[in-house]
């Protein structure tokens, strides 16, 4: 790529608009929900009818995971139609009825809250109310086909900062947009950007935090499957800004696709000369290397990310000096995670004002949830910042499933905390989540019901830092056991007085002597949940009861008389012998001998037995 | 994993590989990696010839393995299962998916059944939340599970 006239000759070299093009979705939740066979069976019959001039595709995600596979269908008027929980038998009825009919099939088609069907994915209320700007693609283009990237704008944005910018107009521009890190802590991108091009090194480095470790979060395995270009571009213009000519992506062993579809995009690019030597003609030049991570949820952590790159086990080191300064291999390095990312060459390409309309007064632009657990629709959607909670839990996500009623939503997953119903009509941006004790996170939001109790999820996230704690520093590798310890025992029964005060006080040591941020994070579910379900930490202390029926044992399992038939099927499961009666007349359970192996809930086909 | 190569064979595979890394800054990862895909696992004869070759002492590289969950010092099975304890899996129940598959294959996890077919491991997110509860067998994901899709599912392995 020598110019950006050459670039332009791509974008314009759209080929003959084809009667049908017909995409697919194939990111990992819609390969898992059957997206192959229904693309198999897509193609086959194409071949079979000999069809010519249809445009066969798979793309990334679009953020409806319930509803996949999706088969997305364009014709040459430029309508769209979006089938949804497309299965091999309706793949062949599209193919007959639509595309070699004429007839779109009503019956498959995406529908709203109402039974009618509608058209297609935009006309769907809860899309409506989203704003895409880092999923600006996904779900839109072939993610394995550089052109497609480049017919919708791509590598724009780098030709214009390679020939018309200076690296400080660059770092200028990012600065008056507003845009912070979407990683979690919210940082100012532009200022990070300067901090690196200030320090004096002949080597820099740029990289990519790929390493989505909070469990519960999928914002950037969507985006690194939908749209692998969007990120490469970035890291050349972050790279162009600070001086530097290496990247390094760190990546997920976990997600086999999107790895997968990285090392294809970095092979095009070079094959463009989109990265290498040279680029747009100029004196730049910028490679990246792609890096896989091996399960370590700590390498999420800027400095441990770094220290596993260089091939070491990933434990953090204390800062300052910070990265800017000294990062990798010593050397002054950037640091930004995938989303953050995805939105820098819109930002370029619109401006910073456009950008920064959006939002509210501190958090500008958009944010992408991966929004999970009790909720209607699951899945990924990308929101302006200052929505209500209740917008995105109602509104977008479609309420909570069975007539349950609404507990409390997570972000920022084991370094974040709970929110209650009471501040449902929150307004989402960074500063607003940290004054109600939770935080932005990378974006997992998930959903919990009255069945959740808040005790046993912070047991959980606990159990979660506990095994990923690095153990380098005492604080968080002992401090975060000893609070499981105590959390165990409230769930078990054996709570006293005084445990609450005790799990705080430990809590507020942990945050205040840990080395890096998963440490300091650490004790945050524990202290949402103390903050504003107390009660539910004292039912289990005081009255040895969970109110929400999760924790085993402190449950009773216990037999409806009006409804026990006798059939003794209970009695003959029981592992302990603890279920006795006389057929053909109610059982009881003895509750001293019941060992809560819940067997005779399971086994009774009347429904005879509760648990309480 | 390279099933039908011998010893030497696989010896020769993790010498290009190596040879591949010779320039690579920060090689003992990628290396690592590529190793235990030609292996299975990383016993402590092949973390050895990792050690020597790039001239680190056999402390760190154990340390490396060890540090990370990806890494295995024990042969894992034909089909690896992990399930997900994730958040989004974890609220939706995904301890009975593991519980049954403990059932089915009776082995705990962290274990290999005998004739060396299945490994169970629990895991933290595959990122096919929208799914919950989630499992993965080698790359095939299993999504929206009950514990009595378990059977049917392992039928097919």
């Amino acid at each position: 790529m020598k110019s950006l006239t050459e670039l332009n000759a791509i974008r314009q070299k759209i080929a003959k608009v084809p009667d049908y093009k017909i995409l697919v979705g194939m990111a990992t939740c819609g390969i898992a929900a059957g997206a192959n066979p229904v693309m198999a069976q897509l193609k086959k019959i194409a071949q079979e009818k000999n069809l010519k001039n249809i445009d066969i595709q798979l793309t990334g995600c679009i953020g409806i995971c319930r509803l996949e596979p999706i088969v997305e269908v364009y014709d040459s008027k430029g309508d769209r139609y979006t089938y949804v929980k497309v299965d091999s038998k309706k793949a062949a009825d599209i193919m007959q009825k639509h595309i070699i009919e004429g007839n779109p099939c009503t019956d498959y088609l995406i529908c709203d809250d109402s039974d009618s069907c509608i058209k297609n994915i935009l006309e769907t209320k809860s899309f409506k109310k989203q704003i895409r700007i880092a999923l600006r693609n996904c779900g839109n283009i072939n993610p394995e086909h550089i052109d497609e990237y480049i017919q919708h704008d791509g590598y724009l944005a780098l030709g214009k900062v390679l020939t018309e910018m200076q690296p400080s107009e660059v770092i200028k521009l990012l600065l008056d947009s507003g845009l912070r890190g979407r990683g979690g802590a919210g940082f100012p991108t532009g200022l990070k950007w300067k901090f690196a091009a200030a320090a004096q090194n002949e080597q820099k480095y740029v990289c990519c935090n790929a390493d989505e470790g909070d469990p519960g979060a999928f914002m950037d395995r969507s985006v690194l499957e939908g749209d692998p270009h969007s990120i490469l571009e970035a890291m050349a213009i972050a790279g162009y800004a600070i001086g530097s000519n290496q990247g390094y992506i760190y990546v997920r062993a976990e997600y086999p696709v999107a790895v997968k579809r990285l090392n294809l995009a970095i092979k095009q690019a070079k094959e463009y000369g989109l990265l290498g030597k040279n680029i747009f003609g100029t004196d730049f030049s910028f490679d990246i290397e792609l890096r896989l991570g091996a399960g370590a949820f700590v390498c999420g952590e800027e400095t441990a990310l770094m220290t596993s790159i260089e091939g070491k086990r990933g434990e953090p080191r204390p800062r300052p000096p910070f990265p800017a300064n000294k990062g990798l291999f010593g050397k002054p390095t950037i640091l930004n995670n995938v989303e953050t990312l995805a939105n820098v060459p819109v930002i370029i390409n619109k401006g910073p004002e456009w950008f920064s309309k959006i939002g509210t007064e501190k958090s500008k632009g958009t944010k992408v949830f991966a929004v999970g657990g009790k909720i209607n629709n699951t899945g990924l959607i990308e929101i302006p910042m200052g929505m209500t909670l209740r917008e995105v839990i109602y509104e977008i996500g479609g309420g909570i499933p069975n007539g349950k009623a609404f507990k409390a939503a997570q972000t920022g997953g084991p370094s974040g905390g709970c929110i209650p119903a009471e501040h449902l009509d929150i307004q989402i941006d960074y500063d607003n989540l940290v004054a109600i004790g939770s935080m932005m996170g990378s974006g997992g939001l998930i959903v919990m019901d009255e069945d959740n109790c808040m005790v046993d999820i912070a047991q959980f996230f606990l159990g979660f830092t506990v095994d990923e704690s690095c153990g380098k520093c005492p604080p968080c590798r002992i401090g975060t056991r000893r609070m499981l310890e105590m959390l165990e025992k409230i769930t078990d029964g054996k709570g006293e007085d005084k445990d609450i005060e005790k799990l705080e006080r430990l809590a507020y040591s942990i945050k205040e002597a840990s080395l890096c941020g998963l440490g300091q994070t650490a004790p945050n579910p524990v202290l949402s949940t103390l903050r504003y379900f107390r009660d539910e930490y004292k039912a289990h202390i005081y009255k040895k009861a969970c109110p929400s029926g999760v924790c085993k044992h402190l449950l009773n399992y216990y037999i409806e008389a009006e409804k026990c038939v006798g059939c003794s099927v209970c009695a003959r499961n029981c592992p302990v012998n603890a279920i006795s009666g006389v057929v053909k007349s109610p059982y009881l359970i003895d509750n001293e001998a019941c060992i809560k192996c819940g067997v005779c809930y399971e086994k009774c086909k009347f429904g005879a037995i509760y648990k309480k | 994993m390279c099933q039908n190569c011998n010893l030497d064979e696989k010896e020769k595979k993790l010498q290009e590989v190596l040879n591949k890394h010779k320039d690579t800054k920060g090689a003992l990862i990628p290396v690592l990696h590529e190793a235990q895909e030609i292996y299975g696992y990383l016993p402590l004869s092949v973390q050895e010839i990792v050690a020597n070759a790039l001239g680190l002492p056999l402390s760190e590289v154990y340390g490396v393995v060890t540090f990370y969950t990806q890494f295995s010092l024990y042969p894992k099975g034909q089909y690896k299962i992990q399930v997900c304890l994730g958040t989004a899996c974890y609220v939706k129940g995904s301890s009975s998916i593991l519980d049954e598959l403990k059932k089915q294959l009776g082995i705990e996890v962290g274990q290999c059944t005998k004739d060396g077919k299945f490994s169970l491991d629990a895991c933290r997110c595959v990122g096919a939340c929208g799914l919950a509860p989630v499992m993965m067998i080698n790359e095939d994901v299993y999504g929206t599970l009950v514990a009595s899709d378990v059977a049917n599912i392992l039928k097919k392995y």
